[in-house]
Formats: structure tokens, sequence, C-alpha cells
């Protein structure tokens, strides 16, 4: 294993949205603008990142048949964490991401990644793997939010900067819920067909 | 601060306006994943019913009659968690003990809502709006029943969308996101405009 393509896997191959399909529910939900797609994946980072590092320190003292509960203990923690670091110092953040900050405890990305590598791997390629993982979900929700911010508002904006505009009717479907579902399956038909040809060619 | 809101109103935004599934995006791994089969979406939609009341009225309980009192606050999460997971203990236990029938037909799913955010969801809005008991309960149920009937919707359009001809890369995952689309087309189109 060499720690690059360790990384680099979890935005391709094991990206937590198109490759393994864990994380639905914020994925679509905060996905309205970029600057709120930023601000979740940040906080999903951070739990996924220190939750990948206690876990796998502590694997050989967590007894196999409650590994469960504790998993999910530790990231309610740090979860419980960055629901208060937000709420004080970001309020603006926390009331769009609303009820979404304190339910990355049932987030299936991280749970997943514990169970599946911190549990197996040392410390160091645990954290390597909850950084490409993070930063695989991070690409995949700017995507949307910037395809849903662009159709939807008529321009990008991160932090007030305005980025682009295009001059077209705002379509405030792309805002509301059916534009999310429209948006993900688009992507991952987009996905499928290029994993289709690659297989075809014999990738 | 919540007290002037009818049950009325709160029940019909559980179960139509605030739908938990294709309005505020709660709960779609079994979304996407229990609805290939009308039987297993009404078996599942029935266990979170029946675990989102539970919990409801248990966590309110908790957070208002240990908690506030103890000025533990910053420990909701743990605690939410916590009880919803020792709850779908409880009524797995429960329900293989007295209606073997419906265990068996409930099957995997049982366990699995424990992580269904749904549940969590809905205890996190309770103590969000300041719901009272009865508001609290009634909330839970009918987020329940708004959860099991998109589920339904959705696991019967799947079935009858089975053998339609759709190109190969659209298929599976895809496919089921666009028939969600018309789903929540309708939902917030027809539900959004009733003023309450």
């Amino acid at each position: 294993m060499d720690p690059l393509s360790e990384f680099i896997r979890g935005i391709t191959k094991d990206n937590p949205i198109f490759g393994l399909v864990l994380g639905l529910c914020p994925t679509l939900a905060v996905t309205t603008s970029i600057d709120n797609a930023i601000g979740m994946s940040a906080g999903t980072a951070f739990v996924l990142i220190c939750s990948n590092l206690m876990i796998s320190g502590l694997r050989k003292q967590i007894p196999a048949s409650v590994r469960l509960p504790i998993f999910i203990l530790i990231i309610a923690t740090f979860v419980s964490i960055v629901k208060m670091v937000m709420e004080a110092y970001f309020p603006p953040m926390y009331a769009a991401l609303g009820v979404f900050i304190p339910l990355i405890v049932v987030n299936c990305i991280i749970i997943g990644r514990a169970e599946a590598y911190a549990n197996k791997n040392n410390m160091f390629y645990s954290l390597i793997d909850a950084l490409g993982s993070s930063a695989g979900f991070l690409l995949v929700l700017v995507l949307i939010g910037g395809i849903r911010e662009l159709l939807g508002t008529g321009g990008l904006a991160i932090f007030g900067t305005q980025l682009v505009s295009i001059p077209i009717n705002p379509i405030t479907f792309m805002i509301l819920s059916p534009g999310a579902f429209l948006t993900i399956g688009i992507l991952m038909a987009i996905v499928n067909h290029r994993r289709a040809k690659k297989l075809a060619r014999g990738g | 601060m919540a007290a002037d809101v009818s049950l009325f109103q709160i029940f019909m935004d559980g179960v139509f306006i605030k739908n938990f599934l294709i309005i505020q995006f709660l709960g779609l791994c079994s979304f996407v994943g229990v609805t290939k089969d009308t039987k297993s979406a009404a078996g599942m939609s029935g266990a979170v019913i029946f675990v989102m009341t539970l919990a409801a009225t248990v966590s309110f309980l908790i957070y208002n009659f240990v908690l506030v009192p103890l000025k533990l606050e910053f420990l909701d999460l743990i605690s939410f968690i916590v009880v919803i997971a020792a709850l779908v203990q409880l009524v797995e236990f429960v329900v293989r003990k007295n209606v073997p029938s419906l265990y068996r037909s409930l099957g995997i799913y049982l366990p699995l809502i424990t992580t269904n955010c749904a549940v969590l969801g809905v205890v996190l809005l309770n103590v969000l709006n300041e719901y009272s008991f009865i508001q609290s309960v009634v909330f839970g149920v009918s987020a329940g029943i708004g959860y099991a009937l998109v589920m339904l919707m959705m696991s019967g359009i799947r079935e009858r969308t089975t053998l339609v001809n759709v190109p190969s890369s659209m298929r599976g995952l895809p496919h089921a996101f666009l028939i969600a689309t018309m789903l929540s087309m309708a939902f917030v189109n027809y539900f959004g405009v009733i003023p309450l």
C-alpha cells in the first residue's frame, strides 16, 4: 500500500457518494449552495478524521463484540464538538445546515470507514483513508451544490464573493428538493456510463 | 414557544408538507435501499412508525426530566443515540418473544433502524421546535406515517417499472432518483401551496 494511491482511492473508486453510495441524506439536503456544501463537508471531514484516528489507535483495546456501540459513542462525541464550535463561531452556517450537523452521527460514511478501514489498519493509513474519503465527499458536494446554485439562482457565490453569473431565468425548482434528486440521478448515470465504457475497454 | 401550533398542523407537516423522505431528505438510505419490492418496504415502514413514535416519546421524557434539570443539555446527542439503540434492541426482544410472525417479516430491518437518520431526525426536530409532550408524540406518529406513505408509493412505482427498458447506464440508482424527482415534484407542488 502506498499512501498516495490510498488517498486517491477515496476520491475515485471508493468515493463515498458515487462509489459506495453512503451518506445520501446530507448530500442531497444541504447542497442548495456551495457555501453549505463546504460547511457540511468540513464538519464531516473533522469527525471522520478524528474518529478514524481514535478508533484506529484503540482498535486493539476495543472488544469485537461491542465495537459498534463504542464507535457510535466516539463519533457522537466528536459530532457534539463540531456542533458546539459551529454554533458558537459560525451561527449563520449553523442555522443553514440545521439538524444535519447533529445528524452527522448517523452518517453511514463515518461508521462505514470505521468498520471497514480504521478497525483493521494503523493510524497513519487510517488518517490517509479519512483524508481521501473527506476529499471525495467534498468534491461531490461542491459539484452538486455548484450545479444547483448556478441553475437555481443564476450565479455562483462563495462566502459572499460573486464568481460567475449566467444570463438565465433562475430555475427555482433546482433549489427545491426535486432538483437535488434530478442532479444526483443524472450525475450518477454519467458515472455509471463512464464506468461501463472503461470496463468495455478492458480497463 | 411552539405551544400555539395546532396538532392538526403538526400532523399535516409530518405527513405531507415536511415529509421526511422527499422534502427533508432524512432516511434516504432505506428509501433507495429497501424499495425494490412492496413487501420489504411495508415491513420497514411498519418498524419505523413503531420506533419513531416510541423514540419521540421516550426521548422527550429523558430530555425534559433528566437532561434539563441536571443542566446536561449538551449531552443530548449522545443520550438520544443511546436511547434509540436501546429502544430498537428492546423492541426487537419484545417482538421476537410475543409476535414471532411480525419478527420474521421485519427481519434485518429492525436493527437497521438504529442508524436511520429519520428516527434521530424526529427526536432532534422535536427539541429544536420546542414541542410539548403531546405535540412531540403527534409529530413522531405523523412523520412515521409520511415515511410509510412515500416508501409504499416509491416501491409500487419501482415494482411496476422493473421490466421497463431503460438505458443501461440509467439502471438501478439513477432510475430510482429520477422516479424520486417526479414524486417530490408532486409533493412540493401539491402540498406546498395549501395554506394551513
